[in-house]
């Protein structure tokens, strides 16, 4: 009898290498290991260590928001207004700290204003019925436009007394010289997987995503997680703001202007799935990466600016194109 | 001892009587069929069993003591589990976690709890054993077949002692041969004594399950007996209402 149960409940529907080679974050990740290799050879910057601590760097501010929309995306939800948050984000830091108040306080008043910014767009979707889409869009003009309010306008680039440590935070690089936003990502990618894999708050977004009704009917907190996730999207979109203003040393209005559209291009190239229900911590991070190393190589190969958007939005669309063609092959 | 007693329960919704009256009880591990026209009140009886509304007249028992359900999570712990007519399955999900979705097991300490991941596969895979189905707990519910999908759904209602399961049309769109393999789940759950209310368009499978058959008709109940004293014919007289009462 023993035998006859545990076969059933050890028995995996595929081997590890072969879930390996169906799972689109694999493709990116080969993708990405490829370009690197290539600029490697093909150019004399690519490979050296300035270049790699720039790439690791501009990574990690779409890759932390990322890492928070990945949440909303596999409820099934979207966020636009991320790259505003930021904004607002950075911008309620750097007028607080001009003000003469700490860095602590700055930090607190900047993610305080982001988890409230959070909590009104997921009320706004959960409890009164909006659609994320609108709610979030919305948002992307609200929140810029507080920014520009509480500025002014104007670019802040002195942050009272702590002003050095504001800019260590963001700039410096604590550990083995990896860029301290390097290690933020590090840190928030493992927590975030942490999280999706071994929590029932994780597993409840994965149910809300494949099945918003049975979720429900079977006793999720299907609002309360909602608006936990759009506030932890913000949440995500806040620390970075912060983090981009220590490492800019300067913040205009224009912070974080279409950051949206990189951020969801980098879940869905990880292989997020926009209808819900599908999304890794690590395939954020990877999507991010393999942006950042198109932008950069272009650069370095000496590509003209203006074809960026070409290659990305070919990114999109070719890891797209994977998951389909895995899709039609099950289907036959 | 009646697992289940409701005393001339009634519900209206403004003016309209969707459940006029109705008195009926349920024995451990009888199978009841629960027959009736579009209309007829068979859903609203079934959700006031199952919290969903509260009754506007009358009173239910459960094991003799008295039954006041405000959500249907006070349903199930009672020990009243519903498997509703879409399963209410998430498809990105496995069988275990379908299973256990929104009472996963958990171990740690305090706030450092994760999922148990083993139990929930080693106790999903008895539970399957149990009923004699080939699902495996780790399979993604989206490559399952209409059955398998069956028993994954009425698996949920083996996780805690439930005393009585209300299922919702459970073969109103599966195969042949599935319905077969329903109708054998369900005789699982009578077998260890679980009352079944089982509610269906289709008389074969109420003919071939059921110890007892009630028919409703315009919020009432016009039959109750057993299957050995009635024929199909007969209840179809009485959904229909070419025969009026019995």
């Amino acid at each position: 009898m023993a035998l006859t149960i545990d076969q059933p409940i050890e028995h995996k529907q595929q081997s590890l290498p072969a879930r390996m080679f169906a799972s689109q974050t694999f493709w990116v990740v080969i993708a990405v290991i490829l370009a690197c290799l290539f600029l490697s050879f093909a150019t004399d910057a690519f490979a050296t260590s300035k270049n790699l601590y720039n790439i690791t760097r501009n990574v990690t501010f779409v890759a932390i928001v990322a890492l928070g929309m990945t949440f909303v995306i596999i409820t099934g939800g979207i966020d636009l207004s991320v790259g505003s948050v930021l904004c607002l984000s950075s911008m309620v830091l750097a007028v607080t700290m001009h003000a003469g108040y700490s860095i602590e306080v700055g930090i607190l008043a900047s993610i305080a204003t982001a988890l409230a910014i959070g909590a009104f767009n997921g009320i706004m979707i959960a409890y009164l019925g909006f659609p994320p889409f609108v709610v979030t869009l919305g948002m992307l003009s609200i929140a810029r436009s507080l920014a520009m309010v509480a500025s002014n306008n104007t670019v802040v680039f002195q942050f009272g007394p702590d002003h050095a440590k504001l800019l260590s935070l963001g700039g410096g690089a604590w550990v083995f010289g990896i860029a301290n936003p390097v290690l933020y990502t590090i840190v928030l990618a493992l927590i975030t997987g942490f999280i999706l894999r071994w929590t029932k708050f994780g597993r409840h977004i994965f149910a809300i995503g494949g099945n918003e009704h049975a979720a429900t009917l079977t006793g999720v907190p299907v609002r309360q997680i909602k608006v936990a996730v759009y506030m932890i999207s913000a949440l995500s979109a806040g620390i970075a703001g912060v983090i981009e203003t220590g490492w800019l040393g300067a913040v205009t209005t224009n912070i974080g202007t279409g950051m949206e559209l990189q951020v969801i291009a980098a879940t869905v190239i990880g292989g997020a799935n926009l209808a819900g229900g599908v999304g890794t911590a690590f395939g954020a991070i990877v999507g991010a990466a393999l942006i950042e190393v198109i932008r950069n190589s272009l650069g370095l190969l000496g590509i003209n600016a203006f074809w960026q958007g070409v290659f990305i939005g070919g990114a999109i669309l070719l890891a797209v194109l994977f998951d389909r063609i895995r899709n039609f092959r099950r289907s036959d | 001892m009646a697992v289940l007693e409701l005393t001339n329960i009634s519900k209206h919704f403004g003016a309209i009587q969707a459940v006029n009256d109705v008195s009926l009880s349920i024995e451990p591990g009888q199978v009841v069929g629960l027959m009736g026209d579009n209309g007829a009140g068979k859903s609203t009886l079934v959700k006031m069993i199952a919290g969903n509304f509260r009754p506007s007249h009358g009173a239910m028992q459960m094991d003799g003591k008295d039954l006041i359900l405000h959500k249907p999570v006070e349903a199930r712990q009672h020990g009243i589990e519903i498997v509703h007519q879409d399963l209410a399955l998430c498809n990105n999900l496995t069988a275990a976690a379908n299973v256990y979705l929104g009472r996963e097991l958990r171990k740690g300490v305090g706030p450092f709890r994760i999922l148990d991941y083993a139990a929930m596969y080693k106790r999903a895979g008895q539970i399957f054993a149990e009923l004699k189905s080939e699902t495996r707990p780790r399979d993604l519910v989206k490559q399952m077949s209409g059955g398998q999908r069956q028993a994954v759904a009425i698996a949920r209602t083996m996780l805690s002692q439930a005393k009585i399961v209300l299922m919702d049309e459970p073969t109103a769109a599966i195969s042949v041969r599935q319905v077969a393999e329903v109708l054998n789940l369900i005789r699982h759950l009578r077998d260890q004594g679980i009352a079944v209310v089982l509610i269906s368009h289709r008389m074969p499978d109420v003919f071939t399950v059921a110890d007892r058959v009630i028919v409703m008709r315009r919020g009432r109940k016009v039959a109750d007996k057993t299957i050995a004293s009635s024929s199909p014919e007969e209840v179809t007289g009485l959904i229909t209402g070419a025969i009026e009462q019995v």
